[in-house]
């Protein structure tokens, strides 16, 4: 019997239990498309939160404090040490010991509450300098950053965030405005435009940064002047890591310390955090993926048990098709062929399902992820669920083969 | 054509042995139309069985043009009943879901022969005469119909034998006359007949007799006159 005959034959014996066959391809419909849908949101994610942290600069480094050690040698918070210093910044800054280093910025500060006039508002202190814009990758949507000078003065200016502006100025132009930040008079010499979604990150736009040594002399008294955080600009992001050596070896040298493990600074760059990030992002979407195969398996029990009773309803047909001489082999294949087809045809459908519903589902619900559907796995939930067919099928279809003919023909 | 020798067939009903058959022997020439009579539960049906390879004896050696039936497995006796044997059954055993020709494509099918399958077909319609009905269902057939095209079904493959079990059982008395001369017809162009009942009348048809009682033959007898009764 050839495979032609055999579809010819699955066809006609779906056809002959319309409703049947329908319930049954549906399980899988919907295992496949949700499957296609869920794998999809879960990509989506995952391409959201790496476009989010590559919009932070892909060739960013992070230089940290190494955790402070109280007394005995206890381990305390990471980056709680204070090792860093404005010399360490402008020594990593320089061209010569660092050549894949554009520019570096220190980073210091602390939630602070702001107020105009009657307006109030908590967001985060930043005090860096000059360079932080373009380190940073922010644009300034009026008035302009502060300058070298304003960092050597120690300057009360401050450049604010837009969601900063939404919430203090109603309407209200803030460039050259005082604003009370830490209930220190400060004059607003620039708004940053916006820089996009937050998703569950800290909002990049709520923020006030400030030169770093007003931060240090006015804002964040008693604790010293050092420096939290540097953030190294490498000149492009695949020469991060020889930046990071030559920061590292950098550092090293200035804090007169040989052995590289115990180094009191650690750096991270962008590419650690994407790493992490999708391997966060990538176990989501295993487990959404999962959970839809779940689905997948119940539906395949459907065809198993849709493919017994038809075996047992059609016993006799089975007898008759022995008498007249199919061999064993004739009626497996029969019976494979048409569970593979109803698990196939669900899949196709439920692949048409899952794309429609991927297009539908973000303009009902606008904070899902918008999904992205590859084609790898579009091919595979195809051919999970014809082997869905073939596993179910096979016990069934074993069964109906198996059957002597004289019984068979004796069954009413 | 069909030689069986010291034939026996034994049931097990759970711990007791039920012997159906107790030592048949049967020589069958080609060209034969030979009916098996018997009343229900004299071994018949096992028989019929056994002739159409859809069962094994428990001894005896059964040699069906010139294969022995008896030592072959389940997909050589599967290819024996294709090519060997045609079926008629009492009750028709078509495949509702499929067309008059294409239940007698059927066999051709699990023959792997394909070619001019179709053409074969109309062509074994055409001599049971029902080449008009070559695409009714079953269910848009009489019974006599019906039964023709099983007829049809039994022919395409051109076996060495026709087994028919009570091919007239469900069929009334002129549809019954309608097979029988079929039947008959087709001996007359040389096919071998095995035809099982237990109507006397039906049997008339047969140019032999065997009449079957508790598992042995009671009685084997020729009736040359049979085939005139009916003109």
């Amino acid at each position: 019997m050839s495979i032609l005959e055999g579809l010819r034959l699955a066809v006609n014996g779906l056809l002959s239990n319309r409703l049947r066959s329908g319930l049954t391809m549906l399980g899988i419909l919907i295992g496949v498309s949700a499957v296609i849908l869920l794998v999809g949101v879960g990509n989506g994610a995952s391409v959201a939160v790496q476009q989010q942290i590559q919009s932070l600069g892909s060739n960013l480094l992070t230089v940290f404090p190494s955790n402070a050690r109280g007394a005995g040698g206890v381990q305390q918070g990471f980056g709680t040490g204070s090792t860093l210093t404005l010399d360490d910044v402008k020594a990593i800054a320089n061209r010569q010991s660092s050549p894949d280093v554009v520019t570096a910025i220190p980073s210091a500060g602390g939630r602070a509450q702001l107020t105009f006039g009657n307006q109030n508002w908590n967001s985060s202190l930043t005090g860096t300098t000059q360079d932080f814009p373009s380190v940073r990758n922010y644009q300034l949507a009026s008035g302009q950053f502060f300058t070298a000078a304003d960092v050597d003065a120690s300057s009360k200016v401050a450049v604010i965030g837009q969601t900063v502006v939404t919430n203090l100025f109603s309407g209200q132009d803030p460039i050259g405005q005082l604003i009370k930040i830490n209930r220190q008079s400060f004059r607003v010499v620039g708004v940053f435009a916006e820089k996009g979604s937050s998703g569950g990150f800290n909002n990049q736009d709520d923020l006030v940064v400030v030169p770093i040594t007003s931060a240090w002399n006015y804002l964040l008294g008693g604790r010293g002047r050092n420096v939290q955080q540097i953030y190294v600009e490498a000149t492009s992001a695949q020469a991060t890591s020889a930046a990071t050596t030559e920061v590292t070896e950098v550092l090293l040298d200035r804090h007169h310390i040989s052995d590289p493990t115990q180094a009191d600074f650690q750096i991270l760059s962008q590419q650690d955090v994407l790493n992490s990030a999708s391997q966060t992002t990538g176990v989501l979407t295993l487990m959404l993926g999962a959970i839809a195969g779940i689905s997948l398996v119940v539906g395949g029990i459907g065809i198993m048990n849709i493919m017994l009773v038809t075996v047992t309803e059609r016993t006799r047909e089975i007898g008759i098709r022995k008498a007249i001489g199919a061999r064993r082999r004739d009626i497996l294949m029969q019976f494979l062929i048409e569970s593979m087809f109803l698990a196939g045809l669900g899949g196709a459908l439920g692949i048409l399902v899952g794309f429609g519903l991927s297009r539908i589902l973000p303009l009902a619900v606008s904070s899902l992820p918008t999904p992205i559907i590859s084609m790898p796995s579009v091919f595979m939930a195809f051919g999970i669920s014809v082997g869905i067919g073939l596993f179910f099928g096979l016990y069934p279809a074993n069964r109906a083969a198996r059957l002597r003919p004289i019984e068979a023909l004796r069954y009413e | 054509m069909i030689t069986l020798e010291g034939i026996t067939k034994v049931y097990r009903a759970g711990e007791v042995e039920v012997p159906a058959l107790k030592g048949i022997s049967l020589h069958i020439p080609e060209g034969e139309f030979i009916a098996i009579m018997g009343p229900s539960g004299s071994g018949k049906s096992t028989l019929m069985n056994l002739i159409g390879c859809l069962d094994q004896p428990s001894e005896g050696r059964y040699i069906l043009d010139g294969y022995d039936v008896s030592v072959l497995t389940d997909d050589q006796l599967a290819w024996i009943r294709n090519r060997k044997i045609g079926f008629v059954f009492q009750s028709f055993n078509l495949i509702p879901r499929a067309s008059a020709v294409h239940n007698v494509e059927m066999p051709l099918i699990y023959a792997g022969d394909s070619l001019q399958r179709h053409e074969r077909a109309m062509a074994a319609l055409e001599s049971v005469g029902l080449l008009d009905r070559a695409s009714h269902l079953p269910n848009e057939l009489s019974g006599g119909q019906q039964q023709r095209v099983a007829v049809a079904r039994a022919l395409v493959t051109d076996p060495a034998i026709l087994l028919a079990d009570e091919p007239t059982g469900n069929l009334d008395t002129e549809s019954s006359l309608e097979i029988m001369k079929l039947l008959r017809d087709l001996n007359q162009q040389g096919r071998t007949i095995v035809l099982i009942t237990h109507e006397a009348d039906i049997a008339a048809f047969a140019q032999r007799v065997v009449r079957l009682r508790d598992g042995v033959i009671v009685s084997d007898e020729r009736q040359a006159l049979a085939t005139e009764m009916v003109r």
